[in-house]
């Protein structure tokens, strides 16, 4: 076959699949237009807003396809071709609902809730860390998310619950902490007596869309849901985690009992080194506010 | 809503047609295409793990940027010692029925053609024969060779992998086995591996994009100096002991290798094929250090730099003339850099090496031996630039130039051996078309060109077929076709 007619065959072959393939592919990479019932998204749920970086909807769609689309489906409500495999089931974006969040329950969160979550994963599910994607991409992300619900377009997300300074970690507060966790607030009754996660309720618990749920085992997870810090683990019950049986409990405790639950917490950790924590939370890409 | 994949659907839709219809007007332009008799049988090992996606429910594009090449999130993945630091690594989180299993093959057409090869002027030969510089090229219907691979962990923080791989005709060896230590005390920066595993090269041969028979290689990544004993290659899977660490999202990376002197080859002799010669007793050494830096949208930008110091045998203590050890060590060295820039769709891989082999080494001269006069330890630069582009995660496009010029030659004293001799320039352009994507198995349809050109000496491919020329002068331009489905399970 002499140069030229290999030339031919290439190009043939390349045309006909630019022609054929890459057209049939892209003819199917679109959004449909919103469904008017839902209301028409703003442009403020176009972007978000996490620090210094502002994320747009229109780049995080790619994102979206290549890393997300399995488990939170095409519509992004939860029903990718890997959700029925998935315990727990993955986030619903159509209902806006999420559990880690600095706003106070039943509210919206604000980007960086949304954003962090994303970096760190969640600890015990199929949900892994996404810090490998560059913080732009990342934003870009919650950005899109955003435009699944139209609560972003007709809500404003809540404002960050005041975290006040941590009160001594002292042994009396500890004991004041287990009693809060044993009798007081009676997390005992789902986390168990030992925070095994093993309480008498937790086989019954289900989440808002009635799948079963696991309370936190606070004795072998290597981190919580929301966080590692002291802070998060104070902002998880006083916010609690929307669309779970976990309630806020900022109307029943005070900051300084909130402080003792977090001490006595502290000592159910078999993996927890105060030393590491810390180190982590200095070197946390968690971002603040917006 | 995003009509992307078949939406729960398991099996396929329109995008198969549309493969059908590519293979078919594929097939026709092949089939306007003469064919005459020779080479073949590409024999590839590259890396792409169905088995992580059915562990995790992740899409194959979830890992990679068109599979087997890893994107970021694949990287890190593979650098947390095939973990996703989610408390359910541990094989105790599975089901008992997964095994992590996955198979790989390529059934293919290929058409090979090669210049000035050395062919008898009368057909058979005889009486009145002579060699005479013809074209000489061979097509049609082949497989590939298979990979079995078995990855993952053993226990949090133990990781493994094991690949038995086979050529076409099902000759097998082990391509790939270890065990990893992960993030010992606690450290990312701290990982163990121990067996026989690919460098830690920032452009992975293993998980690239190209699988003809000339392209399916990278040159650089094979060289060795025409005439030098060396038969080292920085692309071919070495045995040893590797200490690496990474930070959370592997922005920066090392890696220190200890090695046995012995190309990777097991049963101490220097091939992981029966009949390889017996290896000597030293280590050769790897270091790598990558960096990334955030281009915001476009993503990360990785920089790697590295070097090989390695030593061969230039004799044996043999008994009645076989072989028994390799003696009389005398080194080499391979350094560059490489680089792995993304503008948003679009990635550039950029590759530089340059390497130098001892004077001994390059005229195949034991050490216990004076040098010929004038011999110098030959050298050579090599590199290339491969290009890609992602239309989407199931399109892609890619290409690449590489070139070697050899900077020394051994024996420059011989008058007979040109400056140029075992040069190579090599172009590959191509593109694979993923009709389904998701998180069971991997399915490509795969069209590719290549061509290289040596001065010398036939190109490097991965049938490793064909004659030097009759004349050391010669170029011996080589070219291959391949279309196929690549999938694997």
């Amino acid at each position: 076959m002499t140069p030229k007619k290999l030339a031919v065959t290439f190009a043939f072959g390349s045309l006909a699949l630019v022609t054929v393939g890459a057209t049939s592919v892209l003819a199917q990479s679109h959004i449909n237009p919103p469904d008017p019932a839902l209301g028409t998204p703003s442009v403020a749920t176009e972007e978000s807003h996490i620090g210094a970086v502002t994320g747009h909807a229109a780049d995080g769609e790619k994102h979206y396809i290549r890393y997300c689309i399995g488990c939170h489906g095409p519509d992004g409500n939860a029903d990718g071709m890997n959700a029925q495999w998935i315990d727990p089931k993955p986030r619903d974006f159509t209902k806006a609902v999420f559990k880690c969040r600095s706003t106070p329950t039943g509210t919206l969160p604000v980007d960086s809730d949304i954003f962090n979550a994303m970096t760190r994963g969640f600890v015990s599910t199929n949900m892994p860390q996404w810090r490998p994607l560059t913080p732009q991409q990342r934003a870009d992300l919650v950005a899109f998310i955003k435009t699944w619900s139209p609560r972003w377009a007709q809500e404003k997300p809540g404002t960050p619950i005041t975290i006040p300074p941590e009160t001594p970690d002292t042994p009396e507060s500890v004991e004041r902490g287990k009693v809060l966790y044993q009798t007081t607030l009676k997390c005992v009754e789902c986390h168990g007596p030992k925070g095994l996660g093993d309480g008498p309720s937790a086989p019954s618990l289900r989440d808002n869309d009635g799948n079963p749920i696991k309370p936190y085992d606070f004795v072998n997870g290597s981190r919580f849901k929301c966080g590692t810090t002291n802070e998060d683990l104070y902002r998880i019950f006083m916010t609690g985690l929307d669309g779970t049986p976990m309630p806020s409990w900022s109307d029943f405790v005070d900051p300084n009992q909130a402080w003792d639950l977090v001490h006595y917490l502290r000592t159910l950790q078999r993996n927890y080194h105060p030393r590491h924590t810390a180190k982590a939370a200095a070197k946390s890409t968690d971002q603040k506010g917006g | 809503m995003i009509k992307w994949f078949p939406k729960n659907s398991r099996g396929i839709q329109s995008p198969l047609l549309s493969t059908f219809v590519i293979f078919g007007l594929s097939l026709v332009g092949m089939m306007l295409s003469e064919s005459q008799p020779v080479y073949a049988l590409p024999l590839y090992k590259v890396a792409a793990i169905p088995a992580f996606a059915r562990k995790y429910g992740l899409p194959c594009s979830a890992c990679h940027t068109a599979w087997p090449e890893l994107n970021n999130f694949g990287l890190v993945f593979r650098d947390n010692g095939y973990q996703l630091m989610n408390d359910r690594d541990s094989p105790i989180w599975q089901n008992p029925s997964y095994f992590p299993i996955t198979f790989r093959i390529t059934p293919q057409w290929h058409r090979e053609s090669t210049s000035n090869q050395p062919v008898d002027s009368i057909p058979g030969g005889g009486t009145g024969s002579t060699l005479v510089s013809r074209n000489v090229t061979q097509a049609g219907f082949d497989l590939s060779g298979m990979d079995l691979w078995s990855a993952g962990t053993i226990y949090k923080n133990i990781s493994f992998l094991l690949l038995p791989s086979s050529d076409p005709f099902a000759t097998w060896h082990f391509e790939s086995a270890w065990v990893r230590l992960d993030n010992i005390k606690g450290t990312s920066w701290l990982n163990f591996k121990f067996g026989r595993f690919e460098l830690d090269n920032l452009i992975s041969e293993k998980r690239f994009l190209f699988l003809s028979a000339n392209g399916g290689i990278y040159q650089t990544y094979h060289f060795d100096v025409p005439g030098s004993i060396n038969d080292f290659g920085i692309g071919d899977n070495q045995i040893g002991m590797e200490l690496m660490g990474h930070n959370a999202d592997s922005s920066m990376r090392y890696s220190i290798a200890l090695l046995s002197s012995n190309e990777g080859g097991t049963g101490l002799t220097e091939s992981n094929l029966p009949g390889g010669l017996p290896s000597n007793r030293s280590f050769d050494g790897y270091m790598a250090f990558t960096k990334s830096f955030n281009a915001g949208s476009w993503g990360y930008e990785q920089f790697q730099a590295y070097a090989y110091i390695g030593q061969r045998a230039t004799y044996y203590q043999t008994t009645s003339g076989t072989p028994l050890v390799g003696l009389g060590n005398e080194p080499f060295y391979r350094i560059g850099f490489a680089g792995q820039l993304h503008f948003k769709n679009l990635e550039l891989l950029p590759y530089f090496m340059h390497g130098h082999d001892n004077a001994y080494l390059g005229t195949l001269t034991p050490d216990t031996s004076g040098l010929p006069a004038g011999t110098k330890g030959p050298a050579f630069n090599g590199g290339f630039l491969e290009g890609q582009y992602f239309v989407n995660p199931q399109l892609v496009f890619f290409g690449r130039f590489e070139k070697i010029d050899v900077a020394q030659q051994a024996a420059i004293n011989l008058g007979s051996v040109p400056d140029n001799y075992g040069n190579v320039t090599a172009y590959s352009v191509g593109y694979r078309y993923y009709p389904i994507m998701f998180s069971r198995a991997g399915l490509a349809w795969h069209n590719e060109y290549s061509i290289t050109k040596s001065i010398g000496v036939v190109p490097e491919s991965l049938d490793g077929s064909g004659l030097p020329p009759i004349l050391n002068t010669q170029g011996v331009w080589s070219s291959s076709i391949f279309v196929g489905f690549d999938f694997d399970f």
